[in-house]
């Protein structure tokens, strides 16, 4: 579905992404992993078009999205969250998915109708699925962290993507947060048969759902493949053996 | 059109780039470091000038009683930039800029009233020093020796500005500041006491030139509209937070305008805006600015 | 208990009776009255349209007085110097002003924050230029006196109406006018697109990933905005009877811009009452001293530190904290 070739960004001199080529097949759940500053963020940016490459490609189900802007590749299947939380704060709940819905539904031209009444049902239902359905009217910027980043997880449902980018989706998360974020994650993925391309600082939500891992070290892909064999790759123990 | 002619419309619009470069000098250095446009500027550009009147005027019109005055003035408009950022821009820096930049206007409005209501709505003038009051002949031109030393003192500002800002210790701190001030913060240094001393500095840079226009220019309640416009501009052009690209732009300033009114009268005041919006649109951070991030 | 007080309140249609009351000034009132009540009228239309981009959309528009000129500028040539009926030279300012905010802002809306502000405020200046310096269309520093009231001898025949004065008639139209559009971007803010806006002011970077194009939006609100500050300067060009290149200086942008805020920009009719505390403060203390601007500034210095919400936000504020405290109260039992 995915098909990332030769992407290459330096800022400055430095050079971030460094030729990075992989794939992500229709269905699967990959991961990429790197040490800081190993360039995982930037990849993503990358991707969703937040940033152009210098050079390569990104192409989805083999159409050319190098350097499109944001808002149209999340229109071609792409959802993706953040691993800073990117909600809308001063929107409650409900009003954050309700907006994501009136966009994705293409009401945005609707200068005349009230917004408040268009999607409730189908809110209420991504609401339920992804467990915040008490909160619904709690002010979004008020809710906890861990709520926060499953409104984020929301939100980029909300356009019915084929695809989820999720940038670090259980950082700064507890034991059992993380443990719920990705038993949720899972089903979800499941439900909707979704694409999903993560990356993670926590090697044990990785190895425990990632059917392919991509590692990536001062912005070159170092190792790719099944979870095994890139537990046992040499090059990757000496990264995170070394490095920690 | 004769050589002496052009050239003096040329001196006449760097006389105009000078002057305006000791005012934008002080508004683009506070953009640089705060990130935030000074409206006020340009009155403490005025209040310089209605204190400088006001020494001169105590003290007799003597001869050093003028440089006695300009720096009074300086001073004392240092010590008002000084007193507005402890006392109240202080609080509104974690704010949204529109705050800061309403701050600003709101002190244009309330400074403006004052230099009326303690100096009047008449028109007031300070005579030239006398060891600068004579002229010389340049190229079959009269040159005024007051312009000529203003012409010099530009350059002289932007050149020992450059020293400061790239070989001190003090500079460097400036410059780190104008990229990353969280990290400044986090690296220990004292970001609140940066800030002070530049908007401090740029006050009594405001100041100092308030007090040396006077010879030139009379004195007037709408002086600091009309400098903070024409600074706005020279600063879009040259690029915030250069000193050299506030040099350069307000030599183009200037030029523009000496040369402007001898295309087309009206043009010069349209062409000038023209001017920024053009900057605006193709190249933001001016001509030797850096794209802000 | 009392937040079904509040709710009540919320009930009681405010607008319509402020709009009612508004419209019997000049039965009840002085001349004097319906003078103001057309200013303040006129300033809250204007304020209402900065807050379109201001509050709802997330952006700073230092410039947005170039539309209101815009406006006033080609409703009185038309009127004045074409002699064109009212009924063809509104419209025609509106769109005049419409296609102006599309090519100015199509250039802004590609800038970030600080330089979106600079530029729109260049343009007002070119606006500014324009006006002051092109003798022969705008009147240059002249400027367009006498601009002819508009036809409204149709007025006459509406009963009650026949005995009024031409301006109180006019005042009446006006208030109609701009009653319909306020209600017109009322609808506009509700809508789906008015709600898109919204999320691009909390989070742009959020919105456009999950598939607003901001920057189609962002003209789009710009383009909206810019129309009805020409409606407004339309009215005022006729209600003052001339249109002159002063309208235009920037420093009417700050005006409007404090009057928005001091109503209270998270609202929708704050900027509405903000033009009304505004122009009676203005009247109130002009009638005492001449430095009105030394007030002005002391009035947004307060906004700034103490009230940033400005009316509409204090009174909420206000209403909210009364609500907790109201509803913490545990019962207390009687003593015997």
């Amino acid at each position: 579905m995915l098909d990332v070739r030769g992407l290459r960004k330096s800022f400055a001199g430095f050079v971030a992404v460094d030729g990075v080529s992989l794939t992500v097949d229709t269905g699967q759940i990959a991961a990429v992993i790197g040490p800081n500053g190993a360039g995982k963020s930037t990849l993503f940016n990358l991707i969703t078009g937040h940033i152009a490459p210098d050079s390569g490609q990104v192409l989805l189900n083999e159409r050319d999205i190098t350097g499109a802007a944001p808002h149209r590749i999340c229109r071609m299947g792409i959802g993706r969250s953040f691993q800073r939380t990117n909600i809308f704060s001063k929107l409650t709940v409900f009003e954050n998915l309700q907006a994501a819905f009136l966009v994705h539904h293409g009401r945005g031209r609707d200068f005349w109708s009230r917004s408040e009444a268009f999607y409730r049902e189908e809110t209420a239902a991504l609401l339920a699925s992804i467990g915040l359905f008490e909160q619904r009217n709690t002010v979004a910027g008020t809710l906890s962290y861990g709520n926060q980043k499953q409104l984020e997880l929301g939100l980029a449902l909300a356009s019915d993507p084929a695809m989820l980018l999720l940038d670090e989706p259980t950082a700064g998360m507890s034991a059992t947060e993380t443990h719920d974020t990705i038993a949720l994650i899972e089903k979800i993925a499941g439900e909707r048969s979704l694409t999903l391309l993560f990356t993670e600082h926590d090697m044990e939500v990785v190895f425990s759902i990632a059917q392919k891992i991509a590692v990536l070290y001062q912005g070159r892909l170092i190792a790719d493949g099944a979870p095994a064999e890139v537990r046992s790759d040499p090059e990757v123990r000496r990264v995170y053996l070394g490095e920690h | 059109m004769p050589a002496s002619f052009l050239f003096s419309q040329f001196m006449g619009g760097l006389t105009t780039a000078m002057f305006l470069f000791l005012i934008a000098s002080g508004l683009s250095l506070v953009f640089g470091v705060m990130r935030v446009i000074n409206f006020a500027h340009g009155s403490f550009y005025m209040i310089g000038a209605y204190l400088a009147w006001q020494m001169v005027h105590w003290l007799h019109p003597g001869g050093a009683s003028f440089w006695a005055a300009a720096i009074f003035a300086a001073v004392g408009v240092a010590l008002l930039g000084a007193a507005v950022e402890r006392l109240f821009f202080r609080s509104l820096y974690g704010r949204e800029e529109l705050y800061q930049l309403l701050f600003t206007y709101a002190l244009v409005l309330i400074l403006g009233d004052a230099a009326k209501f303690l100096w009047g709505t008449g028109q007031l003038s300070v005579s030239t020093p006398p060891v600068l009051a004579g002229s010389v002949q340049i190229f079959g031109t009269t040159q005024p020796l007051y312009n000529l030393f203003v012409m010099a003192i530009g350059p002289a500002i932007a050149f020992g500005g450059w020293l400061v800002l790239n070989r001190t210790g003090i500079g460097r701190m400036v410059r780190a500041a104008q990229m990353d001030r969280e990290m400044l913060d986090a690296l220990g240094a004292n970001v609140g006491t940066i800030y002070t001393g530049m908007f401090v500095f740029s006050a009594f840079l405001a100041g100092l030139s308030g007090a040396l226009v006077t010879p030139i220019q009379s004195i007037v309640p709408g002086m600091d509209v009309l400098i903070i416009v024409q600074a706005f501009i020279v600063v879009v052009i040259g690029g915030m937070g250069s000193f050299w690209g506030t040099f350069w732009g307000s030599v183009i300033y200037g030029e523009v305008l000496s040369f402007g009114i001898l295309i087309f009268p009206g043009f010069s005041l349209f062409s000038v805006f023209a001017l920024m919006a053009v900057i605006l649109i193709v190249r933001p951070w001016g001509l030797f600015g850096k794209p802000l991030r | 208990m009392s937040w079904n007080r509040t709710a009540l309140v919320q009930r009681i249609p405010w607008t319509l009776i402020v709009f009612l009351a508004a419209c019997t000034v000049p039965w009840i009132g002085s001349r004097y009255n319906t003078f103001l009540g057309e200013q303040i009228a006129i300033d809250a239309l204007f304020a209402v349209s900065l807050n379109l981009l201001l509050g709802t959309t997330g952006l700073v528009s230092f410039g947005h007085v170039a539309y209101f000129g815009v406006g006033a500028y080609v409703c009185g040539i038309l009127m004045k110097t074409y002699e064109l009926p009212f009924a063809v030279a509104f419209p025609a300012a509106g769109l005049g002003t419409a296609l102006f905010a599309l090519v100015s802002g199509y250039f802004c809306v590609r800038l970030i924050k600080l330089y979106f502000a600079m530029l729109t405020l260049a343009f007002s200046q070119i606006v500014w230029a324009i006006a002051y310096k092109w003798n022969d269309v705008t009147g240059g520093d002249q400027g367009l006196p006498e601009i002819p009231f508009p036809d409204l001898d149709w007025m006459s025949s509406i009963p009650g109406l026949g005995d009024l004065r031409i301006n109180d008639q006019f005042y009446l139209l006006a208030l109609a006018l701009i009653a319909v559009s306020l209600a017109v971007l009322h609808r506009i803010v509700r809508s789906p697109f008015g709600r898109i806006l919204t999320t691009i002011r909390d989070n742009p970077e959020r919105a456009a990933f999950i598939g607003i194009n901001v920057r189609a939006y962002q003209l789009a609100a710009f383009v909206v905005a810019g129309t009805f500050a020409g409606f407004a300067g339309a009215l005022y060009g006729i209600f003052s009877r001339g249109v002159f290149a002063d309208y235009v200086f920037w420093s009417k942008s700050a005006e409007v811009m404090i009057m928005t805020i001091l109503g209270g920009m998270d609202f929708f009719w704050g900027p509405a009452v903000g033009a009304l505390a505004l122009v009676w403060l203005n009247q109130q203390i002009t009638a005492y001293t001449e430095y009105w601007p030394f007030f002005l500034g002391t009035i947004l210095l307060v906004l700034l530190f103490v009230f940033p919400g400005g009316i509409l936000g204090g009174i909420a504020a206000g209403y909210g904290f009364l609500r907790r405290r109201l509803q913490s109260r545990p019962l207390q039992p009687r003593d015997a």
